[in-house]
């Protein structure tokens, strides 16, 4: 199978990610759709680690699930501390800014 | 002997410092310890001047070095002293009369709740004015010079709650101002010129310098004593400065603070004789003013201020005097000392009568006061004789030499200046006898004052008369006792030189013209108002009266030459300063607070704003790299 089909998937989950992150308010949402781009990075990644025969892709694919995984701790911890806070998971009402 | 110096000027600094600054403890003995520091200046002058004597005439000169005040690379101020023949002569003059004038004021303030202030004033006034004629460079005598101008000014507003007596004050003080500027200016083209402002280097250095650069000096100098010694243009505050108390005015402003003018001129005799146009503007200004000062104080109907328009023209002669050259330096010093005398006796004497006439100015309700007043009828009388030049009395012999003088400089100048002043003495004549008979011949005229208090006049208490006993025995002997031998020539010749002119006429003429002058002048005074009587109320008169009192249209003339012209600035000014400098500080603050609320719409605070910039701008970045990698 041509890899260059993984590459058009990755586009794929990383634009619905990117959509996600700007359309969408509720900020468990947000960060999976977060999580759905980094994982498209890291499907184009490994892709193209196969598509150059070295594993210095899939190396950092490692990385990027590393980081996601303590992004995900810190990013969660302050989701529910700002919902227990303001009864509202809306990244919206977080704003205090004076318009 | 050096040290005594110091002293001098020491003695009142303390008795200001300790009145000024000791509070109510001192108002019971204040005015004692102010006059007695100030006799004991006197005292201690009167040693020096013992010391002088005793010495040889070129090796009179005393010198004493207190401190380096600015010490700063090639630029040098010193505070040290210069105690020559011609500082003795003021030292003399500034601490004699000044003591008789604290007697007196002890007398005449007696009421007065703020007396012991009243004299701290005087003896900060001494000290100031010693220090100018003791300083040893221009720099010192310039602080000298705004001392006494600063207690001029807090003398003449003694009496503060009087709206007159402060405006007065402000007037001297912002008058004198002009001529300071040109004090100070002068002193810095001397240090450009010289590269120091002591007087020995200056005044020998003189014909060194260019005659461009002495002329502009000395103009400077002679603005400083326009100023100082209200000579025409700065003539204006003079009269207006009769608000102070009568002692002020006798002291201040009669015999010794307005002749400082005269000293400055002589003290830079050097840069006068090598300066001909310098000289020619002195002489003009002194003429001018010796005319101007006396058609004033015949006008005037207030008994100070014809005195202080007889006083401005007196100093006119001087500065005329002093304008001629060597010819009349020791003369205009001489004048200034006998007319510190008489003057000083006339004002002590106009401050009897008005404290007999319940501080009545108006010398229309005065009249008959010679049976009342036998001791200040016969001290004014001898000072008023003194004046007008009476033969064998102290003016006589001081204002006859300065007319001989002025003829002497040659010439149609010669003929000029000698004209002016025989006709001031003429004038001089005129006005004196006028105040004269208006106050103490004729009538009585005096009436009840808006509360109904009948004047009662009475002679003044020992206190007050002794002073003007004394003065009058100064106006009446000192002239000769300086004309025997030419003594008083001898004295000063070593320091201002002194050279005879060329009088086209003979000393006698001159006399006999100057008598001539004074029996005519004194005639019509006594057509006017001592034949006839004196209507209480001044009559309208003419023009030229009309304009005298109101001294000659100066404050109109200042009005509309320097004061309109000065607020249409002013305003003209504010204007540009709100439109133009205000317009641009508050367009620029608009326009970037306009900006920076356009800019802070751009922080929404929606997290999804920030991502969808973050997303551009990666966006275009990609966008750009491929685009560069394609071309």
């Amino acid at each position: 199978m041509n890899p260059v089909n993984y590459l058009y998937l990755a586009a794929l989950l990383f634009t619905i990610g990117a959509a996600g992150v700007l359309i969408r308010r509720n900020a468990i949402v947000l960060f999976m759709c977060v999580e759905l781009m980094l994982n498209a990075c890291n499907l184009a990644f490994v892709t193209f680690s196969r598509m150059h025969g070295n594993l210095d892709g899939q190396i950092i694919a490692f990385f990027t699930m590393v980081v996601a995984a303590a992004e995900v701790v810190v990013g969660l911890a302050i989701i529910v501390s700002v919902f227990r806070a303001r009864h509202s998971a809306s990244v919206d009402d977080a704003s205090l800014m004076k318009l | 002997m050096e040290n005594l110096i110091g002293l001098l000027v020491a003695a009142p600094l303390l008795g200001a410092a300790l009145l000024l600054c000791g509070g109510r403890r001192l108002d019971g003995k204040g005015h004692l310890l102010g006059t007695a520091l100030a006799l004991a200046s006197f005292v201690i002058g009167a040693v020096l001047f013992a010391d002088m004597l005793g010495r040889d005439e070129h090796d009179r000169a005393l010198h004493s070095h207190l401190f380096s005040w600015i010490p700063v690379g090639g630029f040098r101020a010193d505070v040290a002293f210069q105690l020559d023949q011609l500082s003795m002569t003021f030292v003399l003059l500034i601490t004699g009369v000044g003591s008789l004038i604290h007697i007196y004021s002890i007398g005449y303030m007696e009421h007065d709740e703020r007396r012991r202030r009243f004299f701290g004033y005087l003896n900060l006034f001494l000290a100031a004015m010693l220090l100018l004629v003791l300083a040893d460079n221009y720099l010192l005598l310039y602080v000298g010079w705004e001392g006494v101008g600063l207690a001029s000014y807090l003398l003449i507003g003694f009496w503060q709650h009087k709206p007159s007596a402060a405006t007065a004050a402000k007037k001297a003080f912002i008058v004198n101002r002009v001529g300071d500027v040109g004090l100070s200016i002068a002193i810095m083209l001397m240090f450009t010129t010289f590269g120091t402002f002591a007087f020995a280097p200056v005044l020998s250095n003189a014909t060194d310098a260019s005659e461009g650069k002495l002329t502009a000096i000395g103009l400077m100098l002679l603005l400083a004593a326009c100023g100082k010694s209200a000579q025409v243009p700065l003539q204006s505050w003079l009269g207006d400065a009769m608000e102070g108390p009568t002692p002020v005015s006798a002291l201040i402003h009669a015999a010794t603070m307005v002749t400082a003018g005269v000293y400055l001129i002589t003290r830079s005799g050097a840069i006068f004789n090598n300066a001909p146009d310098a000289q020619t503007a002195v002489v003009t200004v002194g003429a001018v003013t010796l005319l101007f000062g006396a058609i004033v104080g015949c006008a005037k109907d207030d008994i100070k201020k014809a005195l202080a328009g007889s006083t401005m023209s007196q100093i006119g002669y001087m500065i005329l005097a002093a304008g001629l050259g060597p010819i009349g330096y020791v003369f205009a010093i001489m004048h200034l000392v006998t007319h510190g005398f008489f003057k000083a006796g006339l004002f002590l004497g106009a401050g009897s009568v008005m404290h007999g006439m319940n501080d009545e100015v108006d010398m229309r309700k005065y009249g008959g006061l010679r049976k009342y007043m036998p001791v200040t009828f016969v001290t004014f009388g001898l000072g008023y004789l003194a004046i007008i030049g009476f033969p064998g009395l102290s003016g006589f012999w001081s204002k006859d030499k300065i007319i001989e003088a002025a003829f002497a400089k040659g010439g149609t100048e010669g003929w000029i200046l000698g004209g002016a002043a025989l006709l001031g003495a003429a004038i001089t004549a005129y006005y004196m006898t006028r105040v004269m008979l208006l106050t103490f011949f004729g009538e009585k005229r005096w009436v009840p004052d808006e509360q109904g208090n009948e004047p009662h006049p009475h002679e003044s208490p020992k206190s007050m008369t002794i002073p003007m006993i004394v003065l009058a025995f100064g106006s009446v002997f000192a002239g000769g006792l300086f004309s025997l031998n030419d003594a008083f020539l001898k004295w000063l010749e070593p320091v201002t030189s002194h050279s005879h002119g060329h009088s086209p006429l003979s000393a006698a003429t001159v006399t006999a013209g100057t008598m001539v002058v004074l029996l005519i002048g004194v005639a019509i005074a006594w057509v006017q108002y001592g034949r006839r009587p004196v209507p209480s109320t001044a009559p309208r008169g003419s023009l030229l009266t009309r304009a005298a009192r109101r001294d000659l249209l100066q404050d109109d003339f200042n009005h509309v030459v320097l004061v309109k012209p000065g607020e249409y600035l002013t305003r003209g000014l504010v204007y540009v300063d709100h439109k133009l400098v205000d317009g641009v500080v508050n367009g620029t603050a608009a326009s970037v607070g306009g900006l920076s609320g356009r800019l802070r719409k751009l922080q929404n605070g929606y997290a999804r704003t920030y991502a969808v910039s973050m997303f551009g701008g990666t966006a275009v970045l990609i966008a750009a790299t491929l685009l560069m990698r394609a071309v």
